[in-house]
């Protein structure tokens, strides 16, 4: 039982429904994440990762839906369970971060209320449990006075405060998976690192596997050992997260990597431009032909503006998704 | 708390004085009085000495301001006058048409919700099914519908043709009466009402902490009642205040209509013969009502929603 991941995706596709037609927002997502390991996922905004997320809890909305592949989350097919049986993973073993602790919180509702739901849905918890196990939830992420704090509704707490509760509910009941998507986006940098010291310590503290969403490539390669490299609902890079900074092999990942700023660069270098890639991510409904980088690529020929690469493996264990590597 | 109403009963004091001094001025400005009015209906033909002298004994012959200043001095007595017609106190007579406009206002109002809301729910709960095409049709009828012929063929329906209720008149607090009227006037703020619902439970349900509670592994059944109904209730609510206002300002056509002996039907009977004491007592009571009913709701939102700050 051991040996076997603890989430295995498969040719995951995701559609986005638009009148009749429908688009494939994600399509040939392969991968798998062992038991308490942390995985990355990066790349820009809307190609793909969110959603990815959401299907793996299994809370795509219309108009976006599983469009193909499997999920397997402890040997057994998500897309395939009952409504009731998957409500009882979401949550129990399968939790979620979200970017933005403004608005994840009910605003109506205290704090402590919220956290006590997770016991009460979950562990057959009265009320009134609950809310003491709410009170020792909100100490375990280092909320002070939590006895006090739990009674604070979302409004009264920082930016901070509100995602150490976020993340008081998704570890409640010690889930096997977490997945955080974009969990420091919103916040001070100087917040960030406490809130990922956080996650990382209570995720290896319960031997939790966590799925890391960024766009921030330096903390991907702070938190997870591999990192997924997604561009315009493909994976198009899987590696070891020291091999993707040391030799990128996707131009994609290349132009993440050299867009990265360094500190101190400018008293070495001089006044220069930070780089970038050009352009931004097609939209679903104009995904280009061929491989999906290459109105980018500073290296497309015509093979990649006419075939889709496949996935080539690395010597180094990991994989791209580019014809030059073939 | 007890602050907060204070302080929000202290802010309708010059609402209260701002919306007499306009009643003042209004009949002030519009050709007519009393006496001029009984003999505009035919029924008597008075002559220039008799008006004269009625209008001497209202104190109608004074100037503007010297009856302005007579008004507000004895507003602030809590004194609102004698009725020219009747020769009672305004507060004697306005108090026997309250309660019954009263019993119309808080029946309908109580149909509205107790229909509209549940309804738009529903339509939300369900976007594009049967129930929420059906009922958001039924809402654009209803807000479009004009009250008077609605009530009219109510009475038509069921009272001649069915039968079942009385068409008009107040029964002597006979809740029976109170049925037909209390629905056409009902009507209009049940329709917005489940328009509003369903708006707002809409947006809800797209709302992050919905999300958030769906990722929780609730089912939709708790996430409705544990995070969605109270961010609903307070747009709902503030919803239900103003449309109070609305249903008190329109009761005037409906107790004309249904022969009911409430504030509405005692203004109207007020303008026709300018009888002004009680048309200003009136006016200023219906506009307490309205303000005291959405200081209510306000009470309410704050405590359903903590972030609103008790100022």
């Amino acid at each position: 039982m051991n040996g076997q991941p603890l989430l295995e995706v498969e040719n995951l596709r995701i559609d986005l429904a638009a009148g009749d037609t429908r688009f494939a927002a994600v399509q040939d997502v392969s991968f798998t994440i062992n038991r308490g390991e942390t995985m990355g996922l990066v790349g820009e905004s809307g190609c793909g990762k969110s959603i990815t997320a959401l299907a793996l809890i299994g809370l795509l909305r219309h108009p976006l839906m599983i469009g193909g592949g499997t999920i397997r989350f402890d040997g057994r097919e998500i897309q395939k369970l009952p409504a009731s049986e998957m409500r009882g993973l979401r949550g129990n073993r399968i939790a979620m971060i979200f970017q933005e602790p403004m608005t994840a919180l009910n605003p109506l509702s205290p704090v402590g209320r919220q956290i006590a739901e997770m016991f009460v849905l979950h562990k057959g918890a009265s009320w009134r449990e609950a809310e003491n196990l709410a009170v020792e939830a909100l100490a375990s992420v280092r909320v002070p006075a939590p006895e006090r704090r739990v009674k604070d509704y979302p409004h009264q707490l920082s930016g901070g405060m509100r995602q150490r509760v976020m993340i008081a509910i998704a570890l409640a009941c010690g889930p096997d998976l977490l997945l955080a998507d974009e969990p420091t986006t919103a916040l001070d940098v100087t917040v960030q690192a406490e809130i990922l010291d956080l996650i990382r310590e209570l995720s290896a503290a319960k031997g939790t596997a966590v799925l890391m969403i960024s766009h921030d490539l330096g903390l991907i390669a702070n938190m997870c050992r591999r990192v997924g490299v997604m561009y315009a609902g493909k994976l198009v890079e899987e590696r070891a997260a020291e091999d993707v900074f040391r030799s990128p092999s996707h131009p994609y990942t290349g132009g993440l990597v050299a867009s990265l700023p360094l500190l101190g660069a400018r008293a070495r270098h001089g006044r220069q431009r930070l780089r970038e890639i050009s352009g931004v991510v097609p939209p679903v409904s104009a995904f280009p032909k061929g491989c999906r980088f290459n109105p980018r690529c500073h290296a497309s020929t015509d093979r990649c503006r006419a075939e889709d690469p496949v996935v080539t493996a690395l010597p180094d264990g990991g994989f791209v998704r580019c014809h030059y590597h073939e | 708390m007890l602050s907060f109403i204070v302080r929000r009963l202290l802010q309708t004091l010059p609402i209260v004085l701002a919306v007499a001094a306009l009643i003042f001025v209004m009949f002030s400005v519009i050709p007519g009085t009393f006496a001029s009015s009984m003999s505009d209906d035919g029924r008597s033909v008075l002559d220039a000495e008799v008006m004269a002298r009625m209008n001497k004994e209202f104190g109608l012959d004074d100037p503007v301001y010297v009856r302005f200043g007579k008004y507000v001095a004895d507003l602030a007595t809590f004194d609102l006058g004698t009725s020219f017609r009747t020769r009672q106190p305004v507060a004697q007579v306005i108090a026997d048409r309250l309660w019954p406009t009263a019993q119309l206002a808080f029946a309908s109002m109580l149909f509205a919700i107790v229909v509209g809301v549940p309804l738009g729910f529903i339509a939300a709960l369900r976007p594009g099914s049967w129930v929420d095409t059906i009922s958001m049709i039924g809402a654009v009828s209803g807000l479009s519908l004009p009250k008077f012929w609605l009530g009219l063929m109510l009475m038509y329906l069921f009272a001649l043709v069915l039968g079942w209720l009385p068409s008009f008149g107040y029964g002597g607090g006979d809740p029976r009466y109170l049925i037909l009227p209390s629905i056409a006037l009902g009507v209009a703020p049940l329709a917005l009402l489940a328009r509003t619902t369903r708006a707002a439970v809409l947006e809800i349900m797209n709302a992050d902490f919905v999300r958030t509670a769906r990722s929780k592994g609730m089912s939709e059944g708790k996430v409705v009642r544990w995070h969605l109904t109270r961010n609903a209730l307070v747009i709902i609510l503030t919803t239900i205040g103003l449309q109070f206002g609305t249903v008190i300002g329109q009761a005037v056509v409906i107790e004309k209509l249904f022969s009911w002996p409430g504030l509405g039907s005692l203004l109207v009977d007020s303008v026709t013969l300018r009888d002004i004491p009680v048309v200003q007592g009136s006016i200023l009571v219906i506009v307490l009502l309205f303000l005291l009913i959405n200081m209510l709701v306000d009470v309410l939102c704050a405590i359903i929603d903590p972030r609103i700050k008790y100022t």
